[in-house]
Order: structure tokens, then sequence, then C-alpha cells
């Protein structure tokens, strides 16, 4: 084997041989071993889609448009789900596995992955399985282009994945972000392009918007999910690119903070 | 083999850095038993950790060409919140080691009983000393790293504990740190002095201890 491929290899097998241990300790720990324990991993941002889902019908927010409103809630919420738990979840999340850290090949991006990968599988089975139910009960129809959805969602997990580097790496350095992180994915939430199509906005708030990183992948899905029906405005390149400079941010804050990580 | 160059560690406290290790150097060859000396606070833990991996130096390198076990100390290694098993399970997997064959060895060596399945933080600190010895011994490794490891558990299972680590594992590498000279006497074919951060190193174990005892 290559020289330079051999030791690369070699720290990918460890890596996944860690990520996986880390994964089957953290269902442990998070769901216990009893019950519908690891259902809960997708149970519970369904539950929370569902009530956002009934909540909107109820006040009618697609404004009047032809959209089905389940199918609308479904998409807008679940990709808020996606990177607001995701970034939530790596908070303290060294603090509760520092004790793992023990040993040397469990590092900070292990630890930060393995969760990121539970959160995001949990945000992707709930948004599949509502989409199944509502549909199977005629609320809405199933995507039009599964593959623009597909893309769509693969974008934003990108995007829930970097930024949550970047989050949990920084709340090891600074405290303060633990407290205002929350406020924070609260305040973005109007701006994220969940709870409208960019198409209802006025011309000049549309520029404005489409800055926003997450419209386009709320954008991208919901045009898969409705596809001819109407109009949407993302910009998957934009958004790649986007993901990919937040990605050597995070990757860059991680490296400087497992500097500084002493386990007990 | 283990070859330390030129390890520097600092630590930043209240009142400003502090130099803890400095300008180390020392190998460790294949099969070796090397001891180090230290008072309290010469940074002989810290020594360890660095070499283990957990901490990062500051200056320097370890060039690690050997599997290194991680410190074997009375504490560390085990999330709280797990059961020893799943614990055993953890450890075997991040190491590659099999899982069945260590639960089973552990089970025997621990004699922990129905314990073993309860989570650790309800362990006495001497059922976490027998847990954290019996997993160590679970998976192999070429070089030991022994912080202090003197007295886990009563006679009987010290000795056990004896054997285990120092008669079945003769052929390892081990790197023993330690304030008392017999045990070091006792266990290592070199030994080394750490004090003040800095490391001095003796071909034979008499002469470091006659340089620790003119400074204790």
């Amino acid at each position: 084997m290559n020289e330079r491929i051999a030791p690369l290899l070699s720290s990918f097998l460890i890596q996944k041989r860690v990520i996986n241990a880390l994964i089957l300790r953290e269902i442990i720990t998070r769901y216990g071993r009893h019950n519908v324990g690891f259902f809960w991993l997708f149970l519970e941002p369904m539950m929370f889609t569902l009530g956002i889902t009934t909540l909107w019908s109820l006040i009618d927010a697609t404004h009047g448009s032809n959209i089905p409103i389940a199918a609308f809630a479904i998409t807008g919420y679940s990709s808020i789900l996606l990177w607001r738990n995701c970034s939530s979840r790596v908070i303290k999340a060294i603090e509760a596995n520092l004790s793992l850290m023990y040993h040397r090949n469990v590092r900070v991006i292990d630890i930060f992955t393995s969760r990121l990968i539970l959160e995001i599988a949990g945000a992707t089975a709930s948004l599949i399985v509502l989409t199944l139910i509502f549909s199977a009960v005629g609320l809405m129809n199933l995507p039009e282009d599964l593959l623009t959805v597909a893309l769509g969602w693969f974008l934003l997990a990108w995007f829930a994945f970097s930024l949550s580097l970047l989050i949990g790496a920084a709340s090891e350095r600074v405290e303060i972000i633990e407290r205002i992180w929350h406020i924070v994915t609260y305040l973005t939430f109007p701006l994220s392009g969940a709870a409208f199509m960019v198409d209802w906005l006025p011309k000049g708030a549309r520029e404005f918007v489409l800055w926003v990183p997450m419209v386009h992948g709320t954008e991208m899905i919901r045009h898969g999910y409705f596809g001819s029906m109407i109009q949407t405005y993302e910009n998957p390149y934009y958004f790649a690119m986007f993901n990919a400079v937040l990605t050597l941010a995070g990757l860059a804050l991680v490296k400087n903070i497992n500097q500084l990580v002493e386990p007990e | 083999m283990i070859e330390i160059t030129n390890l520097t560690k600092m630590y930043s406290t209240r009142l400003g850095k502090r130099t803890v290790l400095d300008n180390v150097n020392l190998t460790i060859n294949k099969g070796e038993r090397v001891g180090i000396l230290g008072r309290n606070g010469a940074g002989k833990s810290t020594l360890i950790r660095l070499i283990s991996g957990i901490e990062q130096p500051t200056r320097g390198s370890i060039n690690r060409n050997m599997s290194i076990s991680w410190p074997l100390a009375f504490g560390g290694a085990f999330q709280g919140s797990l059961s020893g098993v799943d614990n055993i399970r953890f450890i075997c997997r991040v190491y590659g080691a099999p899982c069945e064959p260590a639960i089973c060895f552990v089970e025997e060596f621990s004699e922990l009983g129905i314990y073993l399945r309860e989570p650790v933080k309800k362990y006495s600190s001497g059922m976490r000393a027998r847990l954290a010895f019996g997993i160590s011994m679970a998976v192999e490794f070429d070089c030991f790293l022994i912080d202090e490891i003197v007295a886990v558990g009563d006679d009987r299972f010290q000795e056990k504990s004896r054997i285990e680590l120092f008669e079945k594992r003769s052929d390892r590498a081990m790197i023993i740190v330690s304030h008392s000279a017999d045990f070091v006497r006792q266990h290592c074919q070199r030994a080394a002095v750490l004090n003040d951060g800095k490391l001095y190193n003796f071909e034979k174990v008499e002469d470091a201890f006659d340089f620790y005892k003119s400074f204790e």
C-alpha cells in the first residue's frame, strides 16, 4: 500500500471504531435499554413537528396560498429541528464525555460527530415517518421529486453539522455561548425560511433573506415536495459554499479546543 | 519504542503560565521497564498523561511506535452512568478488542459479581479500582503506563494484580511513576528522576535513588 495512504487508512478505521463506540454509549445513556428507549430518537422530533403542524393548521399559516398546510409545516419545522437540535446537543458535550477522553483515540471531533450522527438520523427518520403517515391519510402528497428533497436535506444536514462543530467548540472556550445560543436559535427561527416561502415576500426582502443560508435548504426541500406547484429561489451552490467555509472554521476551532481539553 | 523529545508542558494559572515539564527527553525500548521518581507535584502524572496522549504537549514531540495503555490509576477512564459491563464494552470497542472474552475475564478477575451490571457511579472506590485494573488487563498493550498503582483492594487482590501485571506481562514495556523508591526498585530496570519539571536520566536505578534522596 502507498506509504501516505496507509496511516490515513488506519486513522480512519480507528475513528470509525471510536465513533461507533460513542454512538452505542450515547444510545444507552440517553435512551436506556428499556421500553421504547431508542425510538425516542425520532419520536421526540416527530412529536414536536406534529404539534407545530397542528398549530399552523389552526391559524392557517400558509396565508391563503395553495400549499397543503401539513406538508408546509412538516418541511419547515423538520428543517429547523435539524440544525437547532444538532447545535444544542453539542454544547457541553465534552464535559459529559470527559472521562471517556481518558482514552487517547477519543477526541473532541469524535464526541461531536457521534452526537450529530444520532441527531441527524433522528430528524431524518422523523421527516420520513411523518411524510409517510400524512400521505397515507391523505393530508398531503408524497414528494414530487425525491432527489431534490434528498439533496436539500443533505445540504441542510451538512449545515447543521458544520454549524454544530463551530458552536460546540466555541461553547468550550466562551461560557456565555451556552446561555445565549438558545436565544439565538429562537430569534433566527422567523428568518430561517421555515414559516414562509421566499415567493411570498416583496422583492426587496427576498434579496435580503436569500443571504440567510438555511433558507436555501428549506426552499430546496419544498421545491422537491411541491414541484411545479410553487416558485422557489434556492441556490444550492451558494449554500454548499457557505457550508464549506463553515466546516473549515468549525474544524479549525475543534482542533484548537483539542489542545485545551484536560480529562479529569 | 517510545521517543520523547524536548517535551514541554505549560499550564495557564491565575498567576500566569506555569511550566510543569521543561524540555524532557526520554526513550523507552520494547520490553523495558522504566521508573520515574518524583515528589508530589513534580509533574509525574502530567508526564504520564502526555505520553498516553490524553493531553497535548505545549512544545516537543512524542513518537509512539508501540501500543500504549491509558494511565492505569485509581480513577478515570469510566463513564459513571454506565454499568461496569457497558464500560468494558465501550473500552473494547475503542481499542478494537473483542468484547465477550474481556467481559468474562473482568467478571472473573474483579470479583464484582452482580455489581458489574450496576452503574459505576454506585461503586465504592475499591470496587472502581478493581474494575479499572480488570479492564486494563483485558485489553493488551505493548507498553503499560502505571501511575502510583500500588494498592488495589485487599492483600489477596493486590497479590493477584501483581501476578497479572508484573509476572504474566513481564515481556511488556512499562513506565512506572511513583514517589516510592521501593516500588520502583522492585519493578524497574532503569529509573529517572523528575524534579521541578526537569527529568534526570540515570543508567542505574541506584544512581537515581541517590540523586532522589539528595533532595528528598
